[in-house]
């Protein structure tokens, strides 16, 4: 059965690349265009990982990491910040925040691919 | 005793005596007497007699009542008023001589006093005289210090170990005035008062904290902190220790000297600041939008160059995505740079100026050094500059230079107009144009004119002020220009005040050896207390029946010494109608009162003026009523000791028949200006005080405490409103 992302960002141009990449290794896409769109789907659509954009309306990538890293039944889903803040203090946050991974914009969409395919274990 | 019970007392005395010893001799020849001869005196004497005998012994007491009133009037009265006015002679008043009254002794022992009191005054004005050229130099120095402080455009607060100030400097004081207490006019920055009302106390500690522990170790000590004010700048503190000076045993241990009170250099900051964060928001935007949209358009391509074989609409949507994300990215980049340009300030000091001012300036350089006709033309008189005056005057003195030798200008005008984020300033002139590499050859190098040579350039000028310059034709004009683009200032702020001609009094450093704070203030001397005098003009005589303060003045006394430069004086809007009794008493027409401020806004300012001192009034009991009553309304309390000019006056001279302010005004030798004005007659209470002070350290009376006892018992004081 096909891994599947979640991908929350409320840029439609990042998302339009990021999901054509993640169909491309044959993973099942969802698109959330804000936080709270974002905790919504986590519950309904169950994504073995989550590709988190910090700065996004209604409730930004760190709240959303907090929720799913701290609900018992949520928190073994994968989670990838992914930020145009780039210092050091930003990156220590998205950590603490319970992130498996802090991508900092512009990243190699090819490195990008091979960290989800690692920790989805493909 | 009071004069009246000691009148009373001797007649009596005297009156007794008389009576007794004829009681004594009645009895002696009455126990000579034989028992008929007793017998017939008793019938002698018994009525209608006895009526006659009882007149004869009223008209005797009333006869020596009446000559030890005559006595008491021409021998002991005199000498009475003798002993105060030698004291107060002594004292207070070397000027005031002795009315000759009473005995022909009394008023020869007047005449002696008189004669020696002139011979004192004379000694006494030699005496000063020579104190006074002894002192010329020291109080020369002292007033080059004062003057120097007044002048420098940094703001400087001295102060002594308890945070009383003790030097402040008119920068200072208009700085924490705007800063601290906005619309003021800087009532909480003066001497002898406590710095801690403008700047918080647990910073100036820990500042003053680690300075000694650097002492301790033996380094050079200073501290500096940020502090946030009530207007919501930003202030810069830097503090240095004032040491005490070195015992000669202490230099041989080597321990660190005691600090015996701070300097504070004070700057606001809250323009630098501002522009930093600023700088700081724009370079943090500038990054996060540029990564955004880098990672749009890697993420982009990255895909379109792996997955060469998608489909024809899913890379269009692709380069759709790279041009979209291009465009937005050089869309925010100029957004930012413009910005930028604003804050890109060069390092460079710049002084706010008039264009005017600097085109003056130029001018008369270039007439001076190349006698070349300069003239005008439209010049804007608002636009300030932000400029390096002396290095821009310089390079157009040059640039005039070289027109001249290598072209034979004879004549170049000058125009300032205001652009949208500069100040445009030419330099033109009719005649060839010049070539680029002119041009270019000018601009690069070093200034060179009439043997006076300078490394610097015109571009060097150019980016000192973050400013940009180029060479035009004016073709219809038949002109050529260099332009400069000069960063815009604000108009300049409100100017310091203008010294008063006298010297301010702007420092006290007697206050160096003030320990306030150790002793209550009930123990302290009067000498050395800090007082407010004040005087109310009011509507009336009753402020329970609705009459209202409609004028408060008050002056500061610090270590006895009248401080002029820090009064308070205010008009208060009565919100009721004036009496024409009471406008022929102060002056004071109701139009002036139209727009003045109400009791509730002026009360609370009054409360901190007089904060930390003893207040001081005549008749203070009257003004002190009219606050009374205004506590419940204001809130305002002024629970500070009072002492009352009218009580101490009745202490000091009891046997003065006239105790109003004129009369001891004129006893105390203080010249009346400006009376019935309310901060006029503050002054002159505040002078007569003065002269007090010694008069009641000759009576005993040395301290706050003895002072308010001494007054509550004399008689004025159980007079009430």
């Amino acid at each position: 059965m096909a891994k599947k992302v979640l991908i929350a960002d409320d840029e439609p141009n990042i998302v339009l690349s990021l999901e054509f990449l993640m169909e491309q290794f044959g993973f099942e896409v969802r698109v959330a265009g804000n936080g709270q769109e974002a905790l919504e789907l986590v519950e309904s659509f169950a994504p073995d990982l989550v590709l988190l954009d910090v700065m996004m309306p209604v409730k930004n990538g760190y709240e959303v990491c907090q929720h799913i890293k701290g609900a018992p039944s949520l928190h073994h889903i994968k989670v990838i910040l992914l930020s145009a803040k780039g210092r050091d203090v930003e990156v220590a946050k998205g950590i603490e925040m319970g992130a498996d991974a802090y991508v900092t914009k512009p990243f190699s969409t090819r490195d990008l691919a091979a960290k989800v395919r690692d920790m989805l274990g493909e | 005793m009071t004069p009246g019970r000691r009148f009373w007392g001797s007649a009596a005395g005297v009156a007794a005596f008389v009576l007794a010893v004829i009681a004594a001799a009645g009895m002696v020849v009455w126990l000579d007497l034989e028992p008929p001869e007793r017998v017939q005196l008793r019938e002698l004497l018994t009525a209608p007699r006895i009526g006659l005998l009882v007149l004869f012994f009223i008209a005797l007491v009333g006869g020596i009542f009446g000559i030890v009133r005559r006595w008491f009037r021409r021998s002991v009265e005199p000498v009475r008023r003798l002993a105060e006015a030698v004291q107060l002679i002594a004292a207070s008043n070397p000027e005031h001589r002795i009315a000759l009254e009473g005995s022909e002794e009394t008023r020869q022992v007047g005449a002696a006093v008189n004669a020696l009191a002139q011979r004192r005054l004379e000694l006494q004005r030699q005496v000063e005289q020579t104190v006074q050229a002894a002192k010329a130099s020291v109080e020369a120095e002292r007033n080059r210090l004062a003057a120097l402080m007044a002048e420098l455009q940094q703001s400087v607060l001295v102060c002594n170990r308890e945070g009383r100030i003790l030097l402040y400097n008119a920068a200072a004081r208009a700085l924490l005035a705007r800063e601290t207490e906005p619309g003021a006019d800087g009532a909480l920055v003066g001497l002898g008062r406590s710095v801690f009302g403008v700047i918080d106390r647990g910073l100036i500690q820990h500042a003053l904290d680690s300075i000694e522990q650097q002492l301790e170790r033996g380094a050079e000590a200073g501290a500096q902190f940020v502090t946030t004010t009530a207007a919501g700048g930003l202030l810069r503190v830097q503090a240095a220790p004032v040491l005490m000076p070195e015992p000669p045993e202490a230099a041989e241990r080597k321990a660190p000297r005691a600090i015996a009170g701070f300097v504070l250099l004070l700057s606001d900051v809250t323009e630098t600041v501002e522009r930093d964060s600023k700088r700081v928001a724009l370079m943090q935007a500038l990054d996060e939008s540029t990564r955004g949209a880098a990672a749009n358009i890697r993420a982009a391509i990255e895909n379109l160059i792996d997955y060469p074989d998608m489909g024809l609409p899913q890379r269009e949507r692709f380069t759709g995505v790279i041009r979209d994300e291009a465009v937005r990215l050089s869309e925010r980049l100029n957004a930012i740079s413009r910005e930028l340009s604003a804050q890109l300030q060069s390092q460079w000091p710049l002084e706010d100026m008039r264009g005017e001012d600097l085109i003056a300036l130029a001018c008369s350089r270039i007439d001076k050094r190349l006698a070349l006709l300069t003239k005008l033309e439209e010049v804007d008189p608002q636009v300030w500059v932000k400029v390096d005056s002396f290095s821009v005057a310089q390079g157009l003195t040059y640039l005039a230079a070289r027109l001249k030798e290598e072209f034979r200008i004879r004549e170049v005008r000058f125009r300032l107009t205001r652009g949208e984020r500069h100040g445009q300033l030419d330099m033109l002139w009719r005649g060839a144009p010049l070539s680029l590499e002119t041009v270019f050859a000018w601009e690069n190098d070093p200034f060179q004119m009439g043997g006076e040579a300078s490394p610097l350039t015109w571009k060097q000028v150019v980016a000192r002020h973050a400013g940009e310059s180029w060479y035009r034709r004016d073709l219809p004009a038949q002109a050529a220009y260099f332009r400069l683009l000069l960063p815009l200032a604000a108009e300049a702020r409100g100017v310091r005040a203008a010294g008063t001609g006298s010297r301010p009094e702007f420092y006290d450093f007697d206050l160096f050896e003030l320990s306030a704070g150790n002793t209550a203030l009930d123990e302290r001397r009067l000498s050395e207390l800090s007082f407010t005098v004040f005087d109310t003009e009011t509507t009336g005589l009753d402020p329970s029946r609705g009459d209202e303060i409609i004028a408060i003045g008050a002056a500061r006394i610090v270590n006895a010494r009248l401080l002029s430069e820090e009064t308070f004086e205010q008009l208060i809007d009565p919100r009721r109608p004036l009496s024409q009794a009471s406008i022929a008493v102060h002056g004071i027409t109701p139009e002036r009162l139209v727009g003045q401020p109400t009791i509730e806004a002026v009360l609370p300012r009054l409360r901190r003026f007089v904060e930390d001192t003893v207040l001081v009034g005549h008749n203070a009991a009257f003004d002190m009523r009219f606050l009374q009553l205004k506590e419940a309304q204001t809130g305002v309390v002024f629970d500070q000791p009072v002492l009352d000019t009218l009580l101490l006056s009745a202490l000091i001279h009891p046997n003065q028949e006239s105790h109003s302010l004129e009369a001891i005004a004129q006893r105390l030798g203080v010249e009346i200006v400006d009376r019935h004005t309310a901060l006029g007659d503050a002054l002159v209470t505040a002078e007569v005080f003065l002269r007090m002070i010694p008069l009641l350290t000759a009576a005993g009376i040395e301290t706050l405490g003895q002072a308010r006892a001494a007054a509550r018992r004399t008689f004025y004081a159980r007079v009430s409103y």
